[in-house]
């Protein structure tokens, strides 16, 4: 049987993070389901956890008046869900439905934040791994406003 | 000129039969037709395209989108975007058009065999690399995982959809189809095409990789595609520029030293490189 350290320490996420912060980390961690259509958080909640999402398929939404949600992006296998726990006001700006059952280990952001700012050298591999994660969204937000498909008569 | 000349003439168009018009999304056609002459005109290679020529109205590169075993009949997926073009969707079945060609490089078929075979497509771009997955999938055995990767702007600009389904199930194949924009009843990925590339899992060190799309997605993926360690050798992209004579005489679509209708428009990277990052070009 895996053992969460084990799944936590294979996931790309913490690709070369040190054996000294694997057991700050992995006390933090939790295994979690959630059933198809449930909202894994909703937009202006408090945010305090993350995700590494090992089954399953999430959606990012936002909320508009009078239609149905609007989905700006999705989670899958293998990615990381959620950076709001990391920077205040700590508050979800999305929601984040599971479109499909979905499998995945919460990190309690709150736990590591503190354990952050006892130990730098975790914050700093924490910061440097998000802001990876950031940039590619960042990129994947300008090419999608690129609009590229559009047609050009 | 007799008939046989014309046929061996690259600037002669031949007659050909409009068999079957099909709307693929709003603004996008994919044409069955057939020549009138020998079957042996209608073998092609993957990737390459001919010059339709609608009568009285002009002249238009499009890439062959059919099967390639299949030699009664050519398929080209056609996108309205000009006057041309609307004419050529607007052919009812029995109508005539001209043909000259096929042109151009294809795909590197021979080169991908034994090989992970990744195609990464973005909006119509998936239509002159359908010929290359149906080329994989006809001869099973002779290569190794196709990987699809196909992105598009909305669930309904979303092109061959049933086939899409169809490749899906197909043994040691997997297809992932993104969209920039989901709207609603969309259950799908929603992200860039680049963003398939986590949940693709590739197998750089065996992989050939095969690009189309607009040239900026062409750009990121060839990026991505790094980033996974497939490298610039083993990546192949078609380019467009405006194709006239589509043998070389004209000059339209010069690259720097190519010319996109006889050298291309099938590239490997590695030699068109240093061109996609010139601007202006």
């Amino acid at each position: 049987m895996e053992t969460l350290e084990r799944i936590i320490q294979e996931h790309p996420f913490f690709a070369g993070l040190g054996d000294e912060f694997m057991d700050l980390v992995s006390g933090c961690a939790s295994n979690v389901r959630f059933a198809k259509d449930a909202y894994i958080f909703r937009e202006g909640q408090a945010a305090n956890t993350f995700y590494l999402v090992r089954e399953g398929n999430v959606s990012l939404e936002i909320y508009a008046p009078q239609r149905k949600p609007i989905v700006v992006a999705t989670v899958g296998v293998g990615e990381v869900l959620g950076w709001s726990w990391l920077l205040p006001p700590y508050e979800w700006k999305f929601n984040a439905h599971a479109t499909a059952n979905t499998r995945a280990i919460a990190l309690d952001g709150k736990c590591l934040r503190e354990k952050c700012e006892k130990n730098h050298d975790l914050g700093y591999e924490f910061l440097k791994r998000f802001a990876q994660i950031v940039v590619n969204r960042l990129e994947a937000t300008r090419f999608q406003l690129l609009d590229v498909y559009s047609a050009q008569k | 000129m007799t008939a046989a000349a014309a046929q061996l003439d690259a600037m002669v168009p031949c007659p050909g039969v409009v068999r079957q018009v099909a709307k693929d999304t709003p603004d996008t056609f994919t044409l069955t037709v057939s020549r009138e002459n020998e079957r042996e005109q209608n073998a092609f290679k993957p990737g390459q395209f001919s010059m339709l020529w609608m009568f009285g109205v002009g002249e238009v590169p499009i890439s062959i989108s059919g099967d390639p075993a299949n030699c009664d009949q050519l398929t080209y997926t056609v996108r309205s975007v000009g006057k041309t073009t609307e004419a050529l969707v607007s052919h009812k079945p029995g109508m005539s058009i001209g043909i000259r060609g096929p042109f151009g490089t294809g795909w590197p078929m021979e080169a991908a065999r034994g090989r992970e075979v990744v195609i990464v497509a973005g909006g119509i771009g998936l239509a002159p690399l359908r010929p290359a997955i149906y080329e994989v999938l006809n001869h099973r055995d002779l290569y190794g995982r196709l990987v699809l990767l196909y992105g598009a702007r909305s669930p309904r600009e979303l092109l061959y959809r049933k086939e899409l389904a169809a490749w899906a199930r197909q043994p040691n194949t997997q297809v992932l189809v993104t969209v920039d924009y989901g709207g609603l009843g969309w259950h799908g990925n929603v992200g860039v095409v680049t963003t398939l590339f986590k949940s693709a899992k590739l197998q750089p060190a065996n992989s050939i990789a095969m690009i189309c799309g607009p040239e900026i997605m062409m750009r990121f993926v060839t990026r991505q595609l790094g980033e996974c360690g497939v490298t610039t050798e083993s990546t192949y992209l078609s380019m467009e520029r405006n194709m006239q004579c589509a043998v070389g005489f004209c000059g339209h679509c010069q690259y720097g030293p190519h010319f996109i209708c006889k050298d291309g428009p099938v590239f490997p990277y590695a030699k068109i490189r240093p061109l996609l990052d010139k601007h202006e070009l």
